[in-house]
């Protein structure tokens, strides 16, 4: 145990080692059965995982070498040309949306919405623990999004896409003059419509509006009418943004399915954009 | 003054008479300022030493002295934020090295490569680490947010540092997309032009998104122009990419990562129920 003394300034020195309860901390003398020294406990595992990862970045450094591909040539593209592997996802959606939504709005959103979970999601159950019981929805939810949508995307676009842009089975040997004729319709075209008329501009905005309009407004009057507590505690507010980022996300499968079952391309066509 | 001298030699015939010529030097190495200077407490094994040992290095103090007694489990962090730091450790110190032998020009770029892999001792190894490594950081980013999303380690008081830790994530994958550019290669080249093609889509700032053409836009003064610097990725774009990737994509990711650890500790430490 340090002495104490006066310094030369006259001041006092906070030493970290007294015996018995810490001032600083009142519940210090409670908790103290329940942890554990830093050093060694925690930092030996960090130590540990730091030279695993350091053993197998070499392992992987020495038998495999980083992709080098000719010299840049601005005049010779590439069939397909692809993206980083974790942007594939991205370029995965092109097939089904415009680039606008594929490659600014829904990554956006994406961003967004990760930001505001922990304001949305209200449930003080399942913080700091394993619970699947106590948490379905936003397990559910970020699971659906975060391994369907994002890591099955990245899965297709970065093995089972060709030349075009096409499918091809990773065993299945690159076909460059493969051509697939497909004729796909706007939404309106299916009642004889042309979709980029007015009025075949205005049905489509509507359906979109109506797709938004039911998704926000259908839960909440079903949760209502059950006078569910969560949406009490949620508020108009939160409400609202989950909604909305949930039918925006399932916007994506349900877009996915129409262009793929019935060969959709747009549901709205305007002269500034098309969804 | 002279006495005290003799006294000194004194002490050190009698120390070599009794712990031997290795085990005075190591006596008089560990009692000397010098060594008292660099380290401040002793190496036994007692609690207080274990705490000393923590919150005396400035690199370890990172830590608390004390965590929790669930916080080190495999279970509860899957290693996967440390990694990713350390992954990041890896990355800066590969990509220094990588910096002295490379130029940011369309003309040297890719033959600096080639130099790597031919010329350099052990140039291919250094960037092939940097390579997987920043792979393997993307992967232990995203694996790090699911493992806090399932823990629901993001709710109160937490939520803050969630969402700087969405910042990082998207910076890691911008710094792994600026670094692709670099080799200069076909696959580099096409992948960024892919990846800025969608940035000339961007309502109202690329000249082919939504109301882009209405608010003025063309190729030579929308978001990708900026971030090209030019219509098309060329010479430009590569010394664009370079200096985003070296210099200011690390400062700020850097700054982020500061208040990211510092605020782990404010809210309550790794892991665990609060």
């Amino acid at each position: 145990m340090p002495d104490k003394k006066k310094t030369d300034q006259g001041r006092y020195r906070a030493l970290a080692f007294v015996k018995g309860e810490s001032l600083a901390k009142e519940k210090d003398s409670l908790v103290s059965e329940d942890e554990l020294e830093t050093w060694p406990y925690l930092l030996r595992k960090e130590f540990l995982a730091a030279i695993i990862v350091m053993i197998g970045l070499m392992i992987w450094s020495i038998t495999l070498d980083a992709p080098l591909e000719e010299p840049s040539d601005p005049s010779l593209t590439p069939n397909p040309a692809k993206a980083p592997w974790y942007f594939l996802g991205l370029q995965e959606m092109l097939v089904y949306f415009d680039p606008w939504i594929a490659g600014v709005v829904f990554p956006s959103l994406i961003v967004m919405g990760l930001m505001v979970i922990p304001y949305i999601d209200i449930n003080p159950k399942g913080n700091g623990y394993y619970t699947f019981k106590e948490r379905k929805f936003a397990i559910t939810t970020f699971c659906f999004g975060f391994h369907v949508l994002w890591i099955l995307l990245i899965i297709v676009g970065v093995f089972m896409r060709g030349p075009g842009w096409l499918w091809f089975w990773p065993w299945e040997e690159w076909d460059s003059h493969r051509i697939v004729a497909e004729t796909n319709y706007d939404l309106t075209q299916f009642i004889g419509i042309d979709s980029k008329s007015l009025l075949g501009s205005i049905i489509g905005g509507g359906i979109v509006s109506i797709y938004f309009f039911l998704g926000l407004t259908v839960p909440y009057l079903l949760m209502k009418m059950k006078n569910s507590l969560v949406l009490e505690k949620l508020g108009i507010i939160r409400y609202s943004i989950v909604a909305f980022l949930f039918w925006s996300m399932l916007g994506l499968p349900i877009k996915m399915v129409l262009k793929l079952v019935f060969s959709l391309k747009y549901i709205w066509v305007t002269p500034w954009f098309n969804i | 003054m002279s006495d005290k001298k003799g006294k000194d030699k004194l002490n050190i015939r009698e120390l070599i008479k009794a712990k031997g010529i290795l085990g005075a030097i190591k006596d008089l190495m560990l009692s000397s300022q010098v060594w008292s200077s660099f380290f401040r407490h002793g190496l036994e094994d007692t609690p207080k030493t274990r705490m000393q040992t923590v919150i005396s290095n400035s690199f370890l103090h990172l830590h608390p002295a004390k965590v929790k007694r669930h916080a080190p489990l495999f279970k509860f962090t899957w290693c996967m934020g440390g990694i990713t730091f350390f992954t990041f450790l890896i990355l800066t110190i590969t990509g220094v090295f990588l910096m002295f032998y490379y130029h940011p020009n369309v003309r040297d770029a890719y033959w600096d490569m080639k130099g790597l892999e031919y010329h350099v001792p052990f140039g291919l190894l250094l960037r092939n680490l940097h390579r997987w490594g920043a792979h393997l950081m993307v992967i232990t980013v995203w694996f790090h947010m699911f493992r806090v999303f399932m823990t629901g380690s993001y709710k109160p008081p937490r939520e803050f540092n969630w969402g700087i830790g969405v910042v990082l994530l998207v910076f890691t994958l911008l710094l792994s997309f600026t670094g692709y550019l670099l080799p200069w290669d076909q696959l580099g080249f096409w992948a960024v032009t892919v990846g800025t093609n969608m940035a000339r889509a961007t309502p109202g700032l690329g000249h082919e998104g939504p109301f882009g053409e209405l608010l003025g836009m063309t190729a030579y003064n929308d978001v990708r122009f900026a971030l090209l610097g030019g219509s098309m990725v060329g010479g430009n774009a590569l010394l664009r990419a370079y200096i985003w990737h070296c210099i200011g994509l690390p400062l700020i990711v850097s700054a982020f990562l500061i208040v990211h650890f510092w605020r782990i500790r404010k809210d309550g430490g790794i892991s665990g129920k609060l």
